[in-house]
C-alpha cells in the first residue's frame, strides 16, 4: 500500500515528526508493523513515529453493529466518538464515557483509556469496552476485559498491536440535549467543596488560572443532565486559518478573557438547555483552535493527585497564577477510582489541566509543576505530555513493568514504538 | 417514495461517503463491489446509520455474469431503482506502455463494464419510469494527457455513453448525471505527487446529491475544475502537444 510523507504534530503542535503515512481504507490493508493514530488529539508526541511508518486510522470509521435494546455497539475504532454522540443521542445512547473533543476516536480513547465530564460516577472509557479486536503481526485476536492483553492495551499507548474494532457498552440517555446549571465558585476551598458536593451526572469545573490572592481558584462550575427537548441548532463552526500572531494570547487578553469568562455566569448562578456538543465539546466548535498559539505551539500540563494532597494542588495553581504565564482557561475535575489499564491515568483525587504557550519560560514551570505533582503522590496524563522524563513517569505508574511484560510479548521487535515510548524510555523497565 | 440505489465499486471511499448520505435519508442500498469482506462492513455501517434496506453483493465489471444477480435484487424492491457507477481503476501509465494488454481491463474497469452493466439496467428503469444513473468519470476524461491517456480515454468512453443514456432514459422519466471530479482525497490518490486542490470524499458526495436532486446533466466537482478544464480543452492540439501538464 503506498504512502505520503508529512510532517505532522500532536494538538499542542510543539513537538513534530516526518513520517511516512499509510491510510488504509479497508481492515485488510492495516499493517501490523507500525504504531496507529487517531486525530492526533494527543498534545504530546503519543501519535508520532519520527522517520519511520505511521498508520492514520481515521478512514476506518464504520459502524460494525448496533443493538437497539442492549446498547451494545461494535465500531471501527477509526470512528470519532462526537459522530457517535451526533449519531445515537437522538435514538436514546451516548458512547459511556467521553473526553473534551468529539474528534477523539474510538482506537485513541482506548490506547489513552480517556476519561469524562462523569469519571466519578461511571469511571474510565476502557470500563465501557467489551472487546477489542487487535491485529498484532498476522494475527487477529479479540480481547477480553480481565485479562493481561486487555489491561496492557487499555490506555497503553497502542504498543500492544493495532486496534481494529471495539465493543463499546452505550449508555442510555434521555435525549439528545443537556440541561446545564452554571455556578459562579469565589475561591479555591469553595470550589473543591462544590466539587465534592456535587451529585451531578456530568461536572466539570473551569478555573481562571490567572487569578490571584482572594480570588485564587475561582472559576465556574458546570453540572449537566441529558434531557429530552427543543434546542436551537449549534451554530456553524468556525475555522483558524492562519496561526495567530503571538501577542494573542498574551498576558493582558488572558486575563480579560477570563475575567468576562467568570462574570458571564450571574451571581445567583443559571440553568439552561445546550446542545449535547456544546456541553461535552464546547472548543470543537472552532476548528483548528490550537493555530491561537502561534507557530511555537503549547502545551498543556495535566495531573492528578489523591484527595488529601488537594493542597498541594493548591500551590500548584498558585504558582501558576503567579508565574504570570499567561494561560487561558483551565479545568478542575473530581475523578473517582476508575480505571482499567495498568498505565491508565485516572486515580481517586482531584485533576488539573492547564495550557501553556510554548516558551522557555513555560517548559520551566511545567517541570516545576512536574516535580510537585510527583512529591503529591500524583500522576501526570500521557495524553497530554511531552516534557516529562521516564524515571518520572516510571515511578507514577507502579504497573508500568506489568505493562512492559505483555508489551514484550506483543511486539517484541519494537514496531510499534512511538516519539513517546522512546522518549521516556517505556519500552525497558 | 421509495427509492432503491445500487452502487458499483462501493468499497471506494467516494462511493461510501455517498452510501452513508443515503442511508441517514432511509434509502434502500445494494453494495456491489469485490471484496465482499469490506463491502460488508459498509453494509452493516449504513443499516446503522438508518438505510431502509444495506445488503452486499458481488460484483466485478471484468465479469459480466455477476451482472445479472444484482439487477434481479433490485427488481424485487418496490419504488424506483437508481444506480451510481463509481469503479474504475488507473494503472499507472508508463505500467501500461511497458505491458499494453492493461489497457483492456482499464477500459472495461472504467468503460465498458459500466456500460454493459447499465444497458441491462435502464430497461428496468423505463419500465418504472423514473431513477437516477450517476456516473462518475473525471476530468481525465476531457483531454488525452501524456500522464494518464489510456484511463483518461476510457473515461471519456464513459461520458460519451452517458450522455447517450441521459438522452434514452429522459424519454422515460428518468434521468442521468456524469460526474466528473477533479482530485479527491482516496486510496486512488493517496501519496501520489502533484495534487492540488484536493476535495474530500464526503465533499465530492456532497455535490454528487445535490446534482441529482436539482437533475444536473454534468457536474464538476468541487465546481471550480468546470472552468480548469474549460481553459484546457482550449489550448489549440498544436500547442497542448507540446505541453507536459
Ligand atoms: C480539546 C481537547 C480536550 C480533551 N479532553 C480530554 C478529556 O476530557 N479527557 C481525556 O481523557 N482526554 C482528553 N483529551 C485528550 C484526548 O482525548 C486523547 O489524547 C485521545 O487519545 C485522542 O484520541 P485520538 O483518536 O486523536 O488519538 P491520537 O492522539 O491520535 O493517539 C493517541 C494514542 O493512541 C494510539 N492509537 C490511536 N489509535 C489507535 C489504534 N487504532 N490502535 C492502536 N493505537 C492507537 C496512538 O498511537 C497514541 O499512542 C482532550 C484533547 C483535546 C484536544
Ligand atoms: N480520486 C480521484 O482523484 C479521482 C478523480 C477523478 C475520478 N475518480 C474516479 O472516481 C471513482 C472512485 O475512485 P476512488 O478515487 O474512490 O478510488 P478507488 O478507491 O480505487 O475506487 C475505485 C473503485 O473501483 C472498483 N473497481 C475497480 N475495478 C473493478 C472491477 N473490475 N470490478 C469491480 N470493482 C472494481 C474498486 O474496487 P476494489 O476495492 O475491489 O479494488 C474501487 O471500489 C473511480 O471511477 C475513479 O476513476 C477519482
Amino acid at each position: 500500500m503506498p504512502t505520503k510523507t508529512e510532517t505532522l504534530t500532536g494538538w499542542g503542535r510543539a513537538l513534530t515528526a516526518t513520517s511516512e503515512i499509510a491510510r488504509p481504507e479497508r481492515i485488510a490493508h492495516v499493517r501490523a508493523d507500525a504504531p496507529a493514530m487517531g486525530m492526533r488529539r494527543s498534545y504530546g508526541d503519543a501519535p508520532l513515529n519520527d522517520g519511520g511508518v505511521i498508520t492514520d486510522m481515521s478512514r476506518l470509521d464504520r459502524i460494525l453493529g448496533f443493538d437497539e435494546t442492549t446498547g451494545i455497539l461494535e465500531v471501527e475504532a477509526g470512528m470519532r466518538l462526537g459522530e457517535l454522540a451526533a449519531i445515537f443521542a437522538p435514538r436514546g445512547w451516548l458512547p459511556s464515557v467521553m473526553p473534551g473533543t468529539g474528534f477523539a476516536t474510538v482506537g485513541g480513547a482506548i490506547a489513552m483509556d480517556v476519561h469524562g465530564k462523569n469519571h466519578h460516577g461511571l469511571g474510565s472509557f476502557g470500563q465501557h469496552v467489551l472487546e477489542i479486536t487487535l491485529k498484532q503481526g498476522e494475527t487477529t485476536k479479540r480481547v477480553k476485559p480481565n485479562s493481561a492483553l486487555f489491561k496492557a492495551t487499555v490506555g497503553g499507548l497502542g504498543q500492544t498491536g493495532v486496534i481494529l474494532s471495539a465493543k463499546l457498552q452505550m449508555l442510555a440517555c434521555k435525549g439528545d440535549v443537556m440541561m446545564v446549571t452554571e455556578r459562579r465558585m469565589d475561591g479555591w476551598d469553595e470550589f473543591l467543596a462544590a466539587l465534592d458536593a456535587s451529585t451531578a451526572t456530568y461536572t466539570v469545573g473551569w478555573i481562571d488560572a490567572t487569578a490571584k490572592g482572594d480570588n485564587l481558584g475561582r472559576g465556574i462550575l458546570e453540572e449537566g443532565e441529558t434531557g429530552a427537548g427543543l434546542v436551537p441548532k449549534p451554530s456553524k463552526s468556525k475555522k483558524i486559518p492562519f496561526n495567530a500572531p503571538h501577542w494573542a494570547l498574551s498576558k493582558p487578553i488572558v486575563k480579560l478573557f477570563n475575567a468576562a469568562y467568570y462574570r458571564r455566569v450571574p451571581d445567583m448562578g443559571r440553568t439552561s438547555v445546550k446542545p449535547i456538543e456544546e456541553f461535552f465539546f464546547p472548543l470543537d466548535k472552532i476548528h483548528d483552535w490550537n493555530k491561537l498559539y502561534g507557530k511555537r505551539g503549547f502545551h498543556q500540563f495535566q495531573c492528578v493527585v489523591p484527595i488529601a494532597q488537594a493542597p498541594a494542588l493548591r500551590d500548584m495553581l498558585q504558582l501558576i497564577a503567579s508565574s504570570g504565564l499567561a494561560s487561558p482557561l483551565a479545568v478542575l475535575k473530581r475523578m473517582g477510582p476508575g480505571r482499567s489499564g495498568y498505565l491508565s491515568f485516572p486515580m481517586e483525587g482531584y485533576t488539573l489541566a492547564v495550557d501553556f504557550p510554548n516558551r522557555a519560560a513555560a517548559v520551566k514551570l511545567i517541570e516545576r509543576l512536574e516535580d510537585m505533582t510527583q512529591a503529591a503522590d500524583g500522576r501526570l496524563y500521557l495524553a497530554k505530555d511531552a516534557l516529562a522524563t521516564g524515571a518520572q513517569i516510571k515511578k507514577m505508574y507502579p504497573d508500568h513493568a506489568k505493562w512492559l511484560k505483555e508489551v514484550q510479548k506483543a511486539d517484541p521487535d519494537g514496531h510499534l514504538e512511538t516519539d513517546m515510548t522512546r522518549r521516556l524510555k517505556l519500552r525497558s523497565a | 417514495m421509495n427509492e432503491t440505489w445500487i452502487i458499483l465499486g462501493a468499497t471506494s471511499s467516494m462511493a461510501r461517503a455517498m452510501a452513508r448520505r443515503l442511508a441517514d435519508d432511509g434509502k434502500g442500498l445494494i453494495l456491489a463491489a469485490r471484496d465482499m469482506k469490506d463491502v460488508q462492513a459498509t453494509a452493516a455501517d449504513c443499516a446503522a446509520r438508518g438505510a431502509a434496506l444495506a445488503e452486499a453483493v458481488a460484483f466485478d465489471a471484468r465479469d459480466p455474469k455477476s451482472f445479472e444477480a444484482i439487477i434481479d435484487r433490485a427488481a424485487r424492491e418496490d419504488g424506483m431503482v437508481s444506480c451510481a457507477v463509481f469503479v474504475g481503476s488507473m494503472p499507472d501509465q508508463a505500467d501500461i506502455s511497458a505491458d499494453p494488454s492493461l489497457v483492456d481491463g482499464t477500459v472495461m474497469d472504467s468503460f465498458t463494464g459500466p456500460a454493459r452493466f447499465l444497458e441491462r439496467l435502464a430497461p428496468l428503469m423505463e419500465e418504472r419510469g423514473g431513477g437516477t444513473v450517476v456516473g462518475v468519470g473525471s476530468v481525465a476524461g476531457d483531454r488525452g494527457r501524456v500522464g494518464n491517456y489510456v484511463y483518461g480515454a476510457a473515461k471519456a468512453g464513459f461520458h460519451t455513453y452517458m450522455s447517450g443514456l441521459r438522452n434514452r432514459l429522459t424519454r422515460a422519466g428518468a434521468h442521468a448525471v456524469t460526474v466528473k471530479p477533479g482530485f479527491v482525497d482516496t486510496a486512488m490518490t493517496w501519496g501520489l505527487e502533484g495534487m492540488f486542490l484536493v476535495a474530500s470524499p464526503d465533499d465530492v458526495a456532497r455535490d454528487i446529491l445535490r446534482g441529482v436532486e436539482k437533475k444536473k446533466n454534468v457536474v464538476y466537482t468541487p465546481f471550480f475544475w468546470r472552468y480548469i478544464m474549460r481553459i484546457i480543452k482550449s489550448v489549440p492540439e498544436p500547442i497542448f502537444k507540446k505541453l507536459s501538464i
